[in-house]
């Protein structure tokens, strides 16, 4: 029972075909019991629960005769997940594009001010690139199991293909390890700006300055910058660890099951991901002046922080102003 | 041309497991892996049957058709066989295979897995037939020779029949008539979506 772990659902299914599995016992007198595997197959498959049995091999895994859930886990890998993949990463291509072209890059209203504010320090922006090229080569290797064989086979051919996607799965495992670090570094360095508050609804309610007009006030980070963050460090840690369950196959006494439920989980996720991530990397780069700066040399423009930042900068402006004049003696304006 | 199948008369198993052992000899199949296992179902209660089961060479194989470089083929004689050239050892076709064929070497890095490997109805693989290099990625290709799988043809009871649907079809039918049981075909129902009715 030590591979239920991760499925505690299949306890439901197990408790389910337990009435089922007493159809299944003989009738009296009849010495050799009814046992019939149309019947069987039709019930599990119908039901849920396997065809499970005993063997000499010492391999829980053998033990399995029939797992109809093979079925239900290609639809999903096949139908289900190709559509939601699609559709989010396709969907948010075009509404970014749908996006440029209304709305067109986002100008800092007042001008640049040609003064710069330390935004990031190089711990944090060396941190942010170790994650977001880790979560580019994840993504990438990622996205081909599900949709390179429609993509990329036809024009590469299979033995070329083939190579490209055993490489992927080989970095795919090996860069797991960085990402996951950057994630918990993340937590450390940013989890205490990163609480959600009343402003964050605010700035929410005023679609972020994005869609309708004027600024939502902001503190060092805005509602959607909070939200990025989260689906970072939560998508990421959920992808991560049900990711690593699936590095090791041999490891614990663990099922088909279990992995079917780490592969869906981690796959939703990561397609989900992959899509907020193409938003985050829009409006950090092209979609928006002066904020790529931030990550880049870590000084932003003092009238771009102003605007979508308003209370940090006060912040740090009161904190220059405790260095300058630590007595408290207000300078004369 | 045939439509291979296998049927395990699971009335007339008897455990022996000669049929795992044949076949790991057979292929020189390394540690860890069991192209073939046999499962004993109701162990020790009334209604107890032991199924010899490998892969069943499914018709609309579910493993070819989530394989993320489609490294699957199916052959003239319906055989479902895997190209370990192109196969990346991912694991989604044990995922997806309701019989638990698909095996793996444990190798690599984290002991992930190898590429992998099943059974092959004993016909190779996509090398040339019957050469050094098949018989060292897939084992023996007795069908290249004529001859059937070596799991079936060594069985003792003949619980184990390999050979074209209609013919191992008929032949368990008569053996149902005659003795008057009978618990059907295993796994047929979920790799053909049919049954043989006696």
């Amino acid at each position: 029972m030590k591979r239920l772990i991760l499925a505690p659902f299949l306890v439901l299914l197990l408790a389910l075909s337990a009435p089922a599995f007493a159809q299944n016992a003989p009738s009296p007198g009849s010495s050799r019991g009814t046992v019939n595997a149309e019947e069987m197959e039709l019930q599990r498959m119908l039901q849920g629960g396997r065809v499970e049995g005993r063997t000499t091999i010492p391999d829980a895994r053998s033990e399995v005769l029939i797992q109809p859930q093979g079925k239900a886990w290609r639809d999903f890998h096949n139908v289900t997940l190709a559509w939601v993949g699609g559709i989010a990463v396709g969907g948010m291509l075009l509404i970014l594009i749908a996006f440029y072209l209304t709305r067109g890059r986002i100008m800092v209203e007042g001008g640049l001010a040609g003064r710069t504010i330390s935004r990031f320090n190089m711990l944090e922006r060396v941190n942010h690139w170790m994650v977001a090229s880790s979560f580019i080569v994840l993504g990438l290797t990622g996205l081909n199991l599900t949709f390179g064989r429609y993509v990329l086979l036809p024009i590469m051919g299979p033995y070329a293909f083939a190579d490209v996607s055993l490489w992927g799965k080989i970095a795919h495992n090996f860069v797991a390890f960085p990402f996951t670090l950057g994630i918990v570094v993340m937590v450390l360095l940013w989890v205490k700006d990163n609480i959600p508050n009343g402003r964050d609804i605010e700035w929410f309610k005023m679609g972020g300055g994005l869609i309708g007009k004027g600024h939502p006030k902001a503190g060092r980070f805005n509602g959607g910058q909070k939200m990025i963050f989260w689906i970072t460090v939560l998508g990421g840690g959920i992808v991560a660890a049900s990711g690593y369950f699936l590095i090791f196959p041999f490891w614990g006494e663990f099922g088909v099951a279990d992995m079917q439920l780490a592969h869906i989980i981690q796959s939703v996720l990561s397609v989900l991901m992959v899509a907020a991530m193409i938003a985050h990397i829009y409006i950090g780069s092209v979609g928006m002046q002066g904020a790529f700066d931030a990550m880049g040399s870590g000084e932003v423009d003092l009238n771009w922080a102003k605007e979508h930042h308003p209370l940090w900068v006060e912040q740090e402006m009161a904190k220059a102003r405790q260095v300058v004049s630590p007595t408290g003696v207000k300078p004369a304006e | 041309m045939a439509r291979m199948k296998f049927l395990c008369d699971a009335d007339r198993c008897i455990e022996c497991n000669a049929c795992v052992t044949a076949c790991k000899n057979e292929h020189e199949v390394p540690w860890g892996i069991n192209r073939r296992r046999v499962v004993t179902i109701n162990d020790g209660r009334p209604g107890e049957r032991s199924i010899s089961m490998a892969c069943m060479h499914c018709t609309d194989a579910p493993c070819a058709a989530v394989c993320p470089t489609a490294c699957f083929y199916t052959t003239a004689d319906a055989v479902v066989l895997h190209d370990k050239d192109t196969c990346i050892g991912c694991g989604y076709c044990f995922y997806a295979c309701p019989f638990g064929a698909p095996q793996y070497p444990r190798v690599g890095n984290f002991g992930g897995r190898g590429k992998m490997d099943k059974c092959t109805y004993c016909a190779g693989g996509p090398q040339q037939d019957n050469t050094r290099v098949e018989y060292t990625q897939y084992g023996s290709n007795r069908l290249a020779e004529g001859k059937l799988p070596l799991c079936a043809e060594m069985c003792s009871t003949k619980a184990l029949l390999a050979g074209d649907s209609e013919m191992i079809a008929t032949i368990y039918r008569e053996r149902v008539q005659r003795r008057g049981y009978g618990s059907g075909a295993w796994g047929w129902r979920t790799a053909y979506r049919e049954n043989i009715t006696t």
